[in-house]
């Protein structure tokens, strides 16, 4: 993968302590899946920094490479990669989504 | 592009051989699944890592001609 992408990656997800790579915008989420992961952060009053990987092919691409994992979207917490819609689906259902988030000092609604 | 529930199940399998595969197709139009996958090969791995694993055997289709792949995976229940 070009470097350029990859480190333009790595700042994008050391920009904000949520980072969702999505596409379309959080107000306008342009994929079904995109917007159950907004839908579930907004729940959890968690705030967070949404990437539109439609308006970039090479981080569209990228990030793709760079988490080996093949489908957008793509939530990451404090740097590290959480997973994509079925993963926070699943744990946003058991709790532990709310737990990971307290854990990483992310404030959520109570 | 669309792909049949029996391909996928087959290409899971070629990877995970023990693994026991339910596929949903959950519009009938051969490009929108849901899967359950259990495995041993989860054990002590991460949901992450156990969806790699699920993609990785799926060679590089999900997200091409695979569209759309709800997946959750488990290992077996002793």
């Amino acid at each position: 993968m070009d470097s350029t992408v990859q480190d333009r990656i790595r700042d994008q997800i050391a920009e904000a302590p949520v980072v969702l790579f999505m596409k379309g915008t959080p107000v306008f989420p342009q994929c079904g899946f995109s917007a159950a992961v907004v839908q579930i952060l907004s729940h959890l009053g968690v705030k967070f920094k949404g990437i539109d990987v439609l308006s970039d092919p090479s981080v569209r691409q990228g990030i793709k490479e760079f988490s080996n994992w093949p489908t957008i979207p793509q939530l990451y917490v404090k740097g590290e990669f959480v997973g994509g819609c079925d993963i926070i689906r699943e744990m946003f259902e058991t709790g532990e989504l709310k737990q990971l988030l307290e854990e990483k000092d992310v404030p959520v609604r109570a | 592009m669309a792909m049949d529930a029996a391909t996928i199940e087959r290409l899971i399998k070629e990877s995970l051989p023990d693994a026991q595969v339910s596929i949903e197709d959950l519009r009938g139009d051969g490009d929108h699944y849901a899967a359950h996958v259990v495995s041993s090969a989860f054990r002590g791995k991460s949901r992450v890592q156990q969806h790699q694993l699920v993609y990785q055997a799926l060679h590089g289709r999900m997200g091409n001609e695979l569209h759309a792949l709800a997946l959750q995976t488990s290992p077996p229940e002793d």
